[in-house]
């Protein structure tokens, strides 16, 4: 699914960098009902982590009521150029995964 | 028995023109951003963290996806969006010349998709459609409003107008009495915004997801207890093109965020 990233470009080593993650994802609760009074089923997205050049920085677990399409922004010190590798998982199987790349000088 | 006839007239003149003096003058027409709280301006602000762009780029997707019997997509024709589309969003609905009435902007996708893709039309509200219209409105974003321009229009300009105007429902409301003679008061803790046009199809808090016009007006004629129009029908295209044409000069923030 689509997802949108925003990593600084560059940074200077040592430097505390903001990172923001914004991904398409109906959250589903499953405590709805339709009306004839079915039970929507439970689908969302349930664990997200980020790897920074492979070691995991940032993780974090998802509940039902978390919004539809989840942004998470957290921190981390830029120490080397590479890459950051993003991982949604959920319900269904549902799996989904982005990346963006740093300068670090 | 004259002199009560011309009181009578003088009062009718009086309500005839205290309404049209209702209607908010050019120059003090503001998008429903300025009645927004810093959040959720920053929210619409930031390309990374406005949820409504996440369509976009689905959108972007399927300009480029060929579809339908004729196998073609929509950049076959219409090229990169990013110069064919300027602008086109801030001038719709806009007259269909062969159906002789004014069309919307997802009208005009689905009228692509059955002329010329020879595909099946996408349902209102559907993820598809709102992003096909959400990647074409989000290349007129800054772009001045001039819909309603056309002389042709001006019965249904007419009728939107009317619309607007008329009490409906079990409130017996219409939509002036709230959105031309009380914005920037509040309602259940709510500001009443002027209800212009910006930035359709928008992503709204409250439905978490994004939603075109038309779901905007169902949600008040709802609010109000009035019958809501069904989707793609007259009435609803001749409010939509009277309050884009009530919004005019005002910049396209397509897509914008709103609680």
């Amino acid at each position: 699914m689509t997802a949108l990233i925003n990593v600084p470009a560059k940074a200077r080593r040592g430097d505390i960098i903001e990172i923001r993650t914004l991904t398409s994802h109906i959250m589903e609760t499953g405590f709805r009902h339709t009306a004839d009074g079915a039970l929507v089923p439970r689908d969302i997205v349930t664990s997200f982590t980020c790897r920074y050049n492979g070691t995991e920085i940032f993780s974090a677990d998802l509940f039902p009521a978390i919004a539809a399409n989840p942004y998470l922004s957290f921190f981390t010190v830029a120490k080397e150029s590479g890459k950051f590798e993003f991982e949604w998982t959920g319900d269904n199987g549902y799996s989904s995964s982005a990346s963006a790349s740093i300068t670090v000088e | 028995m004259i002199f009560w006839r011309a009181i009578a007239a003088a009062a009718l003149l009086a309500t005839n023109s205290a309404l049209l003096a209702g209607e908010i003058p050019p120059d003090e027409r503001r998008s429903g951003y300025s009645f927004m709280g810093p959040d959720s301006r920053a929210m619409q602000d930031d390309d990374t963290s406005n949820p409504g762009m996440l369509f976009v780029l689905d959108g972007e997707a399927l300009w480029t996806k060929k579809t339908g019997s004729a196998e073609k997509a929509c950049a076959d024709c219409h090229g990169d969006a990013r110069s064919s589309m300027k602008g086109v969003a801030a001038r719709y609905p806009a007259l269909d010349k062969t159906l002789a009435r004014p069309v919307t902007l997802d009208q005009r996708i689905n009228l692509c998709r059955g002329n010329h893709q020879k595909a099946t039309p996408l349902s209102y509200e559907s993820r598809d459609l709102l992003a096909l219209s959400a990647f074409v409105a989000h290349q007129s974003r800054g772009v001045p409003i001039t819909a309603g321009g056309d002389p042709e229009l001006k019965p249904f300009l007419e009728q939107g107008r009317d619309l607007f105007m008329q009490r409906e429902g079990q409130l017996n409301l219409a939509c002036a009495n709230c959105h031309d003679h009380n914005f920037d008061k509040r309602l259940a803790g709510a500001p009443i915004t002027q209800a212009q046009p910006t930035g359709y199809p928008l992503y709204r808090l409250e439905w978490q997801t994004l939603g075109s016009i038309e779901r905007r007006l169902r949600s008040c004629m709802t609010g109000v207890r009035a019958q809501a129009y069904d989707y793609g029908s007259p009435e609803l295209v001749a409010l939509e093109l009277y309050l884009m044409s009530r919004a005019r000069g005002l910049p396209m923030e397509t897509p914008a965020v709103r609680p």
